[in-house]
């Protein structure tokens, strides 16, 4: 992690100068203010505690007490199995430490700052009991169909990969597995990051886990293999149909051509005529476009004409082989469909960036994505730590999380992560809690109230 | 179960009404003979070895079928069915007191004994598979009515995306849980809806299989604590030192300590990866030296095989930092990859020394983007594989033979071709351990030129 040192004249107390140098999106100061005065302590709490706030005599007071959180502090300092009683306890240790990044693991059975005393010879007895299903999509893994950018680099040429993957997977979470409460957080920079909150899901094994996460899995490359989807089968999936139909085909068609222009250079659709097996057909096509390399029409048309091209000759010799029958769908799936980091998904202890958090290298604030509205999502619109200062400073108005009327960049995000997210989740917990005191207890009673 | 010395046994009247695959959920009323106790499990080991030989040789699950069939013949045939039974059940229930003892045991007994149901549970008729599922106690019902016409269109897709033609399209499905069948779900053979997946009549095997797995994992647990509490002690002078003999000697190397013919040194490294690593390491040591970097997976597979060949850790150690300080800088080389290093040989962490990957472990790897780990005869593409290939030195032909076997998905039969035809000789067991190549590599190197370092 590189750091830049940021020069203010050794004033500390930025928050009352009126002209404040903002020079740099990270930096210490800043996040001690972030942590100091916008980040939503108690929304994060209410979230991993699941109901389990002590008011019903069915709750467990000990659950938030057992869920593990990491720091990453300035120096790279690493410290794991990091645990809270409750919402002030967290409240102080990130107000004593101000870590770069915060991650959130697994419920474990045990307290994890306690889990020492449990050590057996043969048995674990510390083991994680309960964990959000996740799921992390990076957009370097798609580095081999994004021509506009590489590595860390993002912008609205590509970023429109990540709404096709949020709408793709969202849509088969609530379709086919039934989950319903869903949170999507964007990663910082690149990336996003979903949280399956339901029950049912936060009690998956690994197997399960491991289970879902493939389903999900269709890209299989790297540098060593020219065709990395092979949609083998005499039909898609119903899944892998519906995607295509509802998200994929639209947009390889539409917003990626004319982002990405994708056969407009030799480079490029020797890249795509590499994934066609009949060589006759490759030289077919190569042919065509070699000779209309010094067209007129743009690279965007270009590009549209030439899939035209390919759709056509591969409809028309599709009975040579088996496998051209999907060839245009495995060139669409190619490009566009979700790529998904499989390790991070399938461990039930693997440990995630908390939302909320501030990424060091950009300064953005990871902020929920509603998948309703993804499209309107703009990875370099997001609120920056400096722009969050600047607010505070210029406003003059005293930050209050808790206000639903907050009109600040940090509270419309702050505000749909309760109403759409904590709200229906908490009334679902609450009443699992209750309704499985209820049986615990074999009486029929009137509900408490809350 | 009693173990008794007399001659005869009294045959518990439970057992006449026991299908032929029993599910071992509880131990039966019954006695057992003291010579049967240890005859019965030994050769009920051999075929859970036999299982365990096929599994790490790439047999695909027809083979695997045929292969229990053969062994189950061989060892546990008895001329009378119930006979047959009960051989069946204790020689099990014993072999549970012996693998309960530690992780590892647990782990191999659990693999083999699921993979011994599940091929046993597929050759049967499929209305003794469904008598199976019925003793399980499983709830599940059949998908009828409007139901089951709403979903028709959807399941015939599914079908037909496993390359089943109409007339396969079968007219039992069975709703179920989707945590319940997850192997169907991770390669997508069933339909999903609300989180409930819709297995079809011959999927069966799959919903058994899990719960099978599931009781067995739970079992043993409770049979260990049973053990260490009560029953080691009470049978110290009669079964305790049978269950401790019957363990050992059953599991194939594992490479986690390396042999006399592996004590590689740094300066030696870039010449025996030429001249003895199997291509899948060699492919990632070239990588490393290229891009002077290896994404986790490659780290891992690499990595723990050098441990296993010989490479101390300072050298270790050493190696990696050679080559990632070249891209990432020492500073952060010491901070975020030489503790994973250190982890891997025990140093850090819980420590636990660990294994070097095996082949099946390498081929069902899922190498993405970036990724350089997995199986060069499963991941790669032919034209890759093949100048993969000719750089080991392989003729056209050779090469030949070897596509084939990847053609028709045998990995290790391939890299076992490979072998051969780099070093001039047979090899018979077959290439189940990228660390077992290497061995082997070393014998006939060193033999070949006893002095020359190779």
């Amino acid at each position: 992690m590189t750091r830049e040192e940021i020069d203010n004249n050794g004033d500390d107390m930025m928050i009352d100068d009126p002209n404040p140098k903002i020079e740099n999106e990270f930096n210490v100061h800043y996040l001690r203010i972030y942590y100091g005065n916008l980040f939503p302590y108690s929304d994060i709490h209410k979230w991993l505690s699941y109901g389990h706030d002590g008011k019903h005599p069915g709750c467990d007071e000990y659950y938030f007490g057992r869920r593990e959180f990491s720091f990453t502090l300035e120096n790279d300092v690493y410290l794991r199995y990091k645990s809270f009683k409750n919402a002030s306890a967290m409240e102080d240790a990130i107000k004593s430490n101000f870590p770069y990044k915060i991650d959130i693991g697994a419920v474990y059975s045990v307290d994890p700052d306690k889990r020492h005393a449990y050590a057996h010879s043969g048995t674990n007895l510390f083991t994680p009991v309960e964990r959000e299903l996740v799921f992390d999509i990076d957009i370097t893994d798609y580095d081999d169909v994004r021509y506009c950018c590489s590595g860390a680099d993002v912008c609205t040429k590509c970023w429109p990969l990540m709404t096709v993957a949020i709408k793709v997977i969202d849509t088969s979470l609530r379709e086919d597995f039934g989950f319903k409460y869903i949170l999507w957080v964007f990663s910082g920079r690149r990336g996003v990051h979903c949280w399956v909150c339901d029950a049912k899901a936060r009690r998956l094994t690994n197997e399960q886990r491991s289970a879902v996460a493939e389903y999900f899995r269709v890209y299989k490359g790297n540098e060593n293999n020219a065709k990395k989807v092979d949609l083998m089968g005499h039909s898609l999936h119903p899944f892998l149909a519906r995607s295509y139909v509802d998200f994929l085909k639209n947009f390889f068609e539409g917003e990626l051509q004319t982002n990405q222009s994708i056969f407009s250079s030799k480079e490029k659709y020797e890249k795509i005529l590499g994934m066609i097996t009949d060589e006759d057909i490759q030289s077919d096509l190569r042919g065509k476009w070699e000779n209309s390399a010094r067209s007129s029409l743009s690279e965007e048309a270009t590009s549209l004409l030439r899939w035209e091209q390919l759709k056509k000759t591969l409809q028309s010799k599709k009975n040579k082989a088996p496998s051209l029958r999907t060839c245009i769908e495995e060139i669409v799936f190619t490009f566009t469909y979700p790529r998904i980091d499989l390790e991070v998904s399938k461990q039930m202890n693997h440990l995630l960036k908390a939302p909320f958090c501030v990424h060091p290298k950009t300064g953005r604030v990871c902020v929920p994505i509603d998948p309703n509205n993804c499209d309107e999502f703009d990875p370099l619109a997001v609120p920056t730590l400096s722009q969050l200062i600047e607010e505070i400073n210029a406003g003059g108005l005293s930050m209050d999380v808790d206000d639903d009327s907050d009109k600040s960049l940090l509270g419309k995000s702050i505000k749909y992560f309760r109403s759409s997210f904590l709200e229906p989740l908490l009334k679902s917990c609450k009443e699992e809690i209750e309704s499985s005191y209820k049986t615990k207890i074999g009486k029929s009673k009137d509900t408490f109230s809350w | 179960m009693e173990v008794i010395r007399s001659q005869k046994r009294t045959v518990s009247n439970d057992i006449v009404s026991t299908p032929t695959l029993p599910l071992y959920l509880t131990a039966p009323p019954m006695e057992v003979r003291l010579e049967e106790f240890e005859l019965f499990a030994i050769d009920r080991l051999r075929v859970l070895k036999g299982v365990s030989d096929g599994l790490a040789r790439g047999r695909n699950p027809n083979e695997m079928d045929d292969l229990v069939d053969t062994l189950w013949k061989e060892h546990m045939r008895l001329p009378d069915v119930s006979e047959m039974i009960n051989k069946d059940i204790i020689s099990h229930f014993v072999l549970r007191l012996v693998y309960c003892r530690s992780d590892e045991l647990k782990k191999w007994f659990l693999s083999m004994e699921t993979a011994l149901f599940r091929h046993r549970f597929r050759i049967k008729k499929i209305e003794e598979q469904r008598a199976i599922v019925g003793e399980f106690g499983l709830p599940y019902k059949a998908v009828i009515g409007a139901e089951l016409e709403s979903l028709k269109e959807r399941l015939v897709l599914v079908a037909r995306s496993l390359c089943q033609t109409s007339s396969d399209v079968e007219n039992i499905y069975y709703k179920v849980p989707f945590e319940e069948v997850p192997d169907l779900v991770a390669t997508r053979r069933v339909l999903l809806q609300k989180g409930y997946a819709f297995v079809a009549g011959s999927q069966l095997v799959s919903l058994v299989v899990t719960q099978f797995r599931s009781h067995l994992s739970k079992a043993l647990i409770l049979t260990n604590r049973k053990w260490t509490t009560t029953i080691r002690e009470r049978e110290k002078d009669r079964l305790t030192p049978i269950v401790e003999a019957l363990s050992t000697s059953y599991l194939g190397p594992d490479y986690t300590q390396s042999s006399e013919y592996a004590d590689i040194s740094l300066k030696d490294i870039d010449q025996v990866s030429k001249s003895s690593f199997p291509l899948c390491m060699r492919h990632l040591f070239e990588k490393l030296r290229e891009d002077h970097h290896l994404k986790h997976g490659g780290r891992m597979q690499l990595g723990l095989f050098l441990k296993g060949v010989g490479l101390k850790l300072d050298d270790a150690l050493a190696f990696w930092r050679e080559e990632f300080t070249k891209k990432v800088g020492s500073e952060r080389f010491d901070k975020e990859y030489a503790y994973a290093i250190r982890h891997n040989y025990g140093k850090e962490g819980k420590r636990t020394d660990y294994t070097p990957y095996a082949c099946s472990k390498i081929i069902t790897s899922a190498p993405g983007a970036g990724d350089h780990h997995g199986c060069p005869y499963r991941h790669f593409s032919e034209d890759n594989l093949k100048a993969a290939l000719s750089r080991m030195g392989l003729s056209s032909r050779g090469m030949e033979d070897v596509m084939d076997k990847v053609r028709n998905r045998h990995y290790q039969l391939a890299c076992t071709l490979t072998f051969e035809a780099v070093y001039g000789t047979s090899c018979d067991t077959g290439i189940n351990h990228p660390n077992q190549y290497f061995e082997e590599s070393q014998k006939i190197l060193k033999s070949k030129n006893p002095t020359a370092p190779v």
